[in-house]
């Protein structure tokens, strides 16, 4: 009986030192101040852009970057809380609402691509060859052609809404409108297997498209353009933030290095570039 | 079809190549869920035996609790310990969000109740009368416990089994605690997300056939130790 319970006792020990031995790694990712939480757009991690640039980044400064893709309404959530310590992010009109609420330093232009309309090849609403963005969404709304929105407060959903108020159409609620609350990608999934429309930002679309089959039935119109900002998170909010590591960060997206990698990423893989380097640039608006 | 198959390709691919990211992120997948499942054992089954060998006042309320607890939803969870994990919330100072070490604590959270439930419901389904003979043969309490639990030991191998199973194939807590991190805090299920939403659905389906592998091959060993001997 004994023996017994030694002999549990001792497997118990063996356990233990097998979790202490996994939890200890996991634990050493080197002092608090090394560890850099970027909140950024799931495009620039679906598109693989970051796959590129974040280990550069980490050989470079010694900082280990955790990146947390969602969208640009939740990356700024998170910077509003102190929970990130940068942002790249692609919703202008909340970013100047952040910025002005004093939650981020520093925000800076990095690099634009923009918007497209894509659909099914049928384009059952006609709005390939229009004139304009509105009038393809009032098209859209008219014919009731399946509408497949983010809904998950991103950069393209704002977006999105900003189009539909200018065309002073009130989508929400509609039977032909539905938002899937996923991020790009998978929004562009979705949107192929109904057949609906939606928009998107060039760079996931193009690296989605072998699989797709929704060609880009509008673009190229100056409300489609989509803007890329770095942001820091305000350390006199939040003092936990890395703003040592924010600085750095920004200063090697606006580098001439990165933006050169910018500006060719993605051009021998899907035969155009992703995206396009902004770096020291006016401002669009 | 086509795509089914590419997958199927790619997995054994990747598997045969031993391609590293691909083997980091399954090493990393059995690790996390290995030592989720370890903790959840040791409290579960603690806390299990406990609550079927003894009476309290509002026993059947917690005996409830736990048998809703089988039941939680993981993004619940993961929704909660990343609050409790944020820098600025309650648990700020440990600093392990987005790290493993954060989706282990998730999944053990998830597993506990599990392991807790089954536990309680096989001690329970012992013969009653055999703690009174174990007492009678002269046993000290401890070891009493102790040949309760051994004699529970098929049944609390399904328990293993259920609160593996039910960590390794979970995705909503990992992503919320774990980042998804390249390199870092990137598991199976996460990965799967992850190239789906890219659309690298040939990789999606590699990862899936890995994660069911997996599974199966810790269960089959499992499997292997209860069934080598049949209860009396």
């Amino acid at each position: 009986m004994k023996r017994e319970l030694r002999k549990v006792l001792g497997l118990a020990l063996v356990a233990a030192v097998f979790l202490i031995g996994i939890a200890l790694p996991a634990c050493a990712a080197g002092p608090a101040q090394k560890n850099l939480i970027l909140a950024t757009t799931t495009s620039t991690q679906d598109s693989g852009l970051l796959d590129v640039l974040i280990p550069m980044f980490e050989k470079k400064t010694g900082y280990f970057v955790k990146t947390i893709a969602v969208g640009s309404g939740q990356a700024m959530a998170m910077g509003q809380k102190g929970e990130a310590d940068v942002l790249l992010v692609h919703s202008p009109d909340a970013e100047k609402k952040f910025m002005a609420e004093g939650y981020g330093v520093n925000r800076l232009i990095v690099m634009h691509n923009d918007y497209i309309i894509i659909g099914p090849p049928a384009d059952p609403a006609a709005i390939k060859g229009g004139s304009s963005t509105l009038e393809a969404f009032k098209k859209i709304a008219a014919a009731g052609s399946l509408f497949m929105s983010r809904g998950d407060n991103s950069g393209t959903h704002a977006k999105e809404q900003g189009i539909w108020k200018a065309a002073g159409i009130k989508p929400e609620g509609q039977k032909w409108y539905q938002q899937t609350g996923l991020g790009m990608g998978q929004t562009l999934n979705v949107a192929a297997e109904k057949k609906g429309y939606t928009l998107a930002d060039r760079g996931t679309w193009l690296s989605l498209q072998k699989n797709l089959g929704l060609p880009i039935l509008k673009e190229g119109d100056s409300i489609l353009l989509n803007v890329y900002h770095v942001i820091g998170v305000n350390p006199a909010k939040w003092p936990k933030v890395n703003a040592d590591g924010a600085k750095a960060f920004s200063d090697f997206m606006l580098s001439g290095e990165t933006q050169g990698i910018v500006k060719t990423f993605g051009v021998e893989k899907y035969g155009g570039a992703l995206f396009f380097p902004d770096a020291g640039k006016p401002e669009y608006e | 079809m086509d795509l089914i198959l590419e997958g199927l390709r790619k997995a054994f691919y990747l598997i045969f190549t031993l391609d590293r990211e691909v083997l980091g992120i399954t090493l990393l997948s059995l690790q996390v869920s290995g030592t989720a499942t370890l903790i959840s054992l040791f409290i579960g089954i603690s806390v299990g035996t406990a609550v079927a060998l003894s009476k309290f006042p509002g026993r059947q309320l917690v005996v409830s609790l736990i048998n809703t607890g089988m039941g939680l939803p993981p993004v619940v969870v993961g929704l909660f310990v990343t609050i409790f994990l944020w820098r600025n919330g309650p648990l700020g100072f440990l600093e392990i969000l987005y790290t493993p070490t954060a989706i282990i604590l998730a999944q053990a959270v998830i597993a506990t109740p599990i392991v807790t439930g089954i536990t309680l419901a096989s001690i329970q389904n012992l013969p009653a009368n055999l703690r009174l003979q174990i007492l009678a043969l002269g046993a000290t309490r401890v070891q009493m416990v102790w040949l309760l639990v051994k004699e529970a030991r098929l049944p609390l191998l399904a328990a293993v089994m259920a609160g593996f199973g039910g960590i390794i194939s979970e995705v909503g807590a990992s992503i919320m605690v774990g980042g998804n991190i390249r390199g870092y805090s990137r598991v199976l299920t996460t990965a799967t997300v992850m190239e789906t939403g890219r659309g690298n659905f040939d990789v999606a389906i590699a990862l899936s056939v890995i994660l069911m592998l997996l599974a199966f091959i810790v269960n089959a060993i499992l499997t292997q130790i209860q069934q080598r001997e049949r209860p009396r």
